[in-house]
């Protein structure tokens, strides 16, 4: 009994880890998801109604305290805010009439509205709402989770008002950089120039609120659906607040775009059990199910047209910290970056679809402005060679006047991590001689906590993009960076990202990145990419338009059609 | 007998008040921060998220308001659930495990005894022999193995009961079945066993001299008496199983509370791991009192009166 509580609550924070490193972009069946325009060709089934599992309750559905991907995804369906992203990750306008108009040096966006976009309540969407809601998430008595980290350093006047804490005003709030010109034109002043701007304000937290409708709901503000009003395709129903394992999407009739929306109703159920899932999309009960990362259950489906595979914007890598004595040295570092056969990794031991990683920034993820893949146009570091690894260690072991050494292993205790760790211990111990490797398989919130605190030697960890930008992968590791915690520190590096950062535009930015991508990887090892994540869910045939995003919001349901 | 009772419910108190303390101060050891991506934000975006919840304070001081709000019946808010009361989160999950664990036990309990004493009264006949393998293979095989293949070959190879979810009594059938095993198994394995004994003592012998009859024998001396043990196993495991399992309710997709309190737990989530322990050590107490007055009923030479003589 005690076993099989325990292997399952492995199984629970496997599940949760997937949701809070979030994401996913990068098509492998580029044709099913896409051809949600040409659907109509195919004959439409009388019942424009789905089913869905989802593997979490919705923690919130106020916008501005979200934090969660489930929040961002179905906030995307019921609401919308100025953009979102199209099936093929392009921005569109939402409750903008455009896209913005920019001062010269880029700083300023003029955005005009639609007239005719509506609260679910009848009242208009006007650029006050979209006011009211960007200061409730930057006020500190709110305390929205991502209100600060999402405007800080970017939208102005952000910082000013987080540094005043307890002791804000309403009057301080006034000094935020977004303003109504008049009822349908907003003026977005940024702190400098933001290039992914314009994919940045379709993140829910961006959504507009309606101030009158909030406040006069007080603390029962989106406590369940009844107490929300929307404005995106659909309206939430049946939605018994947080702890609601299911809730419906009913079409909205009052959305701008209505006419383009097939569906009728989608009812979610919440199914935390993988295996569970699968067995419910088999009986029929489910159109579409949570991702699948369990290699067991997808061979189960391996082949078919129900298997909907694609790589996320996930990368998984090994932290090498520089705090140990080995560490520091640079040939120690890049043995272990090329110590491990990634390729068996990803086909024998992940057999989920992942990729090998021998760069940083994931690939379907950032394109310039011809559309080119940031990856395309960038070199690959750190392929495995174990017979190079061998003999930059012995090499490595005689700068440090070492013999033999012995790392402590953070890794995570999911049943698929413990597999990882497991395969990378061995890996690293018989390419490496006189490496020991002890591993701790720890939960995530201690993973969390031992790399704050840089305890640790090597850490397995992961991250998923904040913003559609190579940038939220490479300021990572800036010296002190607030993400670094792995002492790591090269000054060429920081000066290259303060310039992509401060200065630089368009290709000699993306130049400057890819640069910094080198020095990170092919000249210091300061990090053991390994594998990009794929993503697996079981979806029916019959349903077209589904189509799922690199960043924010995991999917949009709103072109989605049930073919007969 | 009523100043027994009082005088468990002070003890009863004095139990809670400790469970709180113990738990209050394990919990804050656990490593980490209950918000989701804290690792992101800066200090003071950090310090102002703790601010907001009374987590900057020293630990002595948010145990003592944690208490102090405990006793007016307000545990707190939920971290993980955009403040939900921890009072509503409990009310809304424990229903469906209660249910599931009501069912289970009913079906279990009873099954179980009944097994048990057929065995006994048959023993080493073939009846004993299949009650026992039964036992075995409950005790033995963990519930969500059950659970796993129910859903499969019932539900999605014969489609006889819904596959997953909790919208109708037809739901509660499977998952009550997997979670039955266990106390059903526990129950079988007493029974026989107590039976057995009791049947070889001397007031049988004397019962059967005197010419009652087998069944009277059986049911009215020999169950009654045999119950005692089983009453006492079955009484917290009661307990138990309507305090959720994380296993079942995953696998069925209930919105159950063991789930909730593992996940709880795994984010750090103060005030609900907090909350649902509470109300687990209530419901034990609670169930325990209730065995001990059992008991008196059950077998009369346990007498209730002031606890301590």
């Amino acid at each position: 009994m005690k076993k099989s509580k325990l292997s399952l609550l492995l199984v629970l924070s496997l599940v949760l880890s997937m949701f809070l490193a979030a994401c996913s972009g990068g098509d492998k069946n580029e044709g099913k998801d896409k051809d949600g325009g040409k659907a109509g060709e195919e004959k439409l089934a009388a019942k424009q109604e789905l089913n869905v599992l989802e593997s979490a309750e919705i923690p919130t559905m106020d916008t501005v305290m979200g934090q969660d991907v489930l929040t961002f995804t179905t906030a995307n369906a019921v609401n919308e805010g100025l953009y979102r992203l199209d099936p093929d990750q392009k921005v569109i306008p939402g409750v903008a009439q455009d896209m913005p108009s920019y001062n010269d040096d880029k700083t300023v966006l003029t955005i005009k509205l639609k007239k005719d976009t509506k609260w679910s309540n009848g009242d208009p969407v006007t650029a006050k709402d979209f006011v009211y809601a960007w200061q409730r998430a930057i006020d500190p008595r709110v305390a929205a989770p991502y209100g600060a980290y999402f405007m800080e350093g970017k939208i102005k006047g952000a910082s000013e008002i987080v540094e005043k804490a307890d002791k804000v005003t309403d009057a301080d709030l006034q000094s935020l950089g977004i303003k109504a010109v008049d009822d349908y034109t907003l003026e977005i002043t940024l702190e400098r120039e933001i290039p992914y701007i314009e994919s940045y304000l379709t993140f829910p937290l961006f959504f507009p609120q309606n101030q009158k409708y909030v406040e006069s709901q007080g603390a029962d503000y989106a406590k369940d659906s009844e107490h929300l009003i929307y404005n995106g395709p659909f309206k939430l129903a049946k939605w018994d607040g947080p702890t609601g394992s299911s809730w419906v999407y009913e079409k909205n009739a009052d959305y701008w775009d209505a006419k383009n929306v097939t569906l009728e109703k989608i009812n979610f159920n919440v199914s935390k059990d993988p295996q569970a899932s699968a067995n419910a999309f088999t009986a029929g009960e489910a159109d579409i199910t949570p991702k699948l990362a369990q290699a067991a259950i997808l061979s189960q489906f391996e082949g078919t047209d129900e298997l909907l595979s694609y790589q996320e914007p996930s990368i998984w890598w090994l932290k090498m910290n520089e705090k140990n004595p080995a560490l520091a040295n640079k040939n120690i570092r890049k043995a272990i970056a090329l110590a491990t056969d990634k390729k068996a990794l990803v086909d024998d031991v992940l057999a989920n679809g992942s990729i090998v990683a021998d760069f940083l920034v994931p690939k379907g993820f950032s394109f310039d402005e011809d559309g080119k893949d940031f990856r395309d146009t960038a070199g690959t570091y750190l392929k495995a060679d174990k017979k190079k690894a061998k003999e930059l260690w012995e090499k490595g072991l005689a700068e440090t006047g070492l013999k033999e050494v012995t790392f402590t292993y953070v890794g995570q205790d999911t049943e698929t991590a413990k597999v990882t760790d497991a395969f990378i211990k061995d890996q690293l111990e018989t390419t490496l001689p006189g490496l020991k490797i002890n591993i701790e398989s720890v939960p995530f919130k201690i993973r969390i906590a031992r790399e704050d605190a840089e305890d640790y030697d090597l850490l397995m960890g992961g991250w998923g993009p904040d913003y559609a930008d190579p940038m939220t992968y490479m300021d990572l590791w800036v010296t002190g960076g607030g993400q670094n915690h792995m002492s790591y520190g090269n000054p060429e590096f920081d000066k290259l990202i303060k310039a992509a950062n401060e200065e630089l535009q368009g290709k000699e930015r993306w130049k400057a990145l890819q640069d910094a991508e080198k020095i990170l990887l092919e000249d210091d090892a300061a990090i053991a990419p390994l594998y990009q994540r794929s993503v697996n869910i079981l979806i029916n045939p019959k349903v077209k338009g589904f189509a799922h995003h690199a960043f924010g919001p995991d999917y949009s349901y709103q072109w989605i059609k049930i073919t007969e | 007998m009523a100043k027994y009772i009082l005088q468990r419910i002070i003890y009863m108190i004095i139990t809670l008040f400790i469970v709180a303390s113990v738990t209050f101060f394990l919990m804050k050891l656990i490593p980490g921060s209950p918000f989701n991506n804290f690792e992101k934000l800066s200090e003071v975006q950090r310090n102002i998220l703790l601010d907001k919840y009374g987590l900057n304070d020293p630990v002595p001081v948010q145990y003592a308001t944690y208490m102090k709000n405990m006793v007016q019946g307000d545990l707190g808010v939920s971290f993980q659930f955009d403040n939900t009361p921890v009072t509503d989160l409990l009310a809304k999950r424990v229903g469906p495990s209660a249910i599931l664990g009501i069912e289970a036990m009913i079906f279990g309990g009873l099954l179980g005894i009944l097994l048990g004493v057929i065995a006994a009264l048959k023993q080493n006949s073939w009846v004993d022999y299949t009650s026992t393998f039964i036992a075995v293979v409950g005790k033995s095989i963990p519930s969500f193995i059950f659970a796993g293949l129910l859903q499969y070959y019932v539900a999605v190879k014969l489609g006889w009961l819904p596959v997953m979810f909790w919208k109708g009594p037809e739901y509660t059938i499977l998952p009550s079945i997997a979670l039955a095993m266990f106390p059903l198994s526990i129950a079988a394995r007493f029974m026989r066993t107590e039976m057995v004994e009791v049947l070889g003592s001397d007031y049988i012998t004397l019962a059967r001299a005197k010419g009652a009859s087998y069944w009277q024998i059986s049911i009215k001396h020999a169950l009654r008496n045999a119950l005692i043990p089983v009453v006492t196993v079955l009484g917290p495991l009661a307990v138990s199983l309507m305090t959720g399992s994380l296993v079942i309710e995953q696998i069925f997709g209930i919105p159950g509370i063991g789930e909730q309190f593992v996940k709880s737990i795994n984010m750090n989530d103060y005030p609900v791991i907090m909350g649902t322990n509470i109300l687990f050590a209530v419901l034990f107490v609670v169930v325990t009192l209730v065995v001990d007055i059992l008991y008196g009923i059950i077998d009369p030479r346990i007498r209730l009166s002031g606890g301590g003589n």
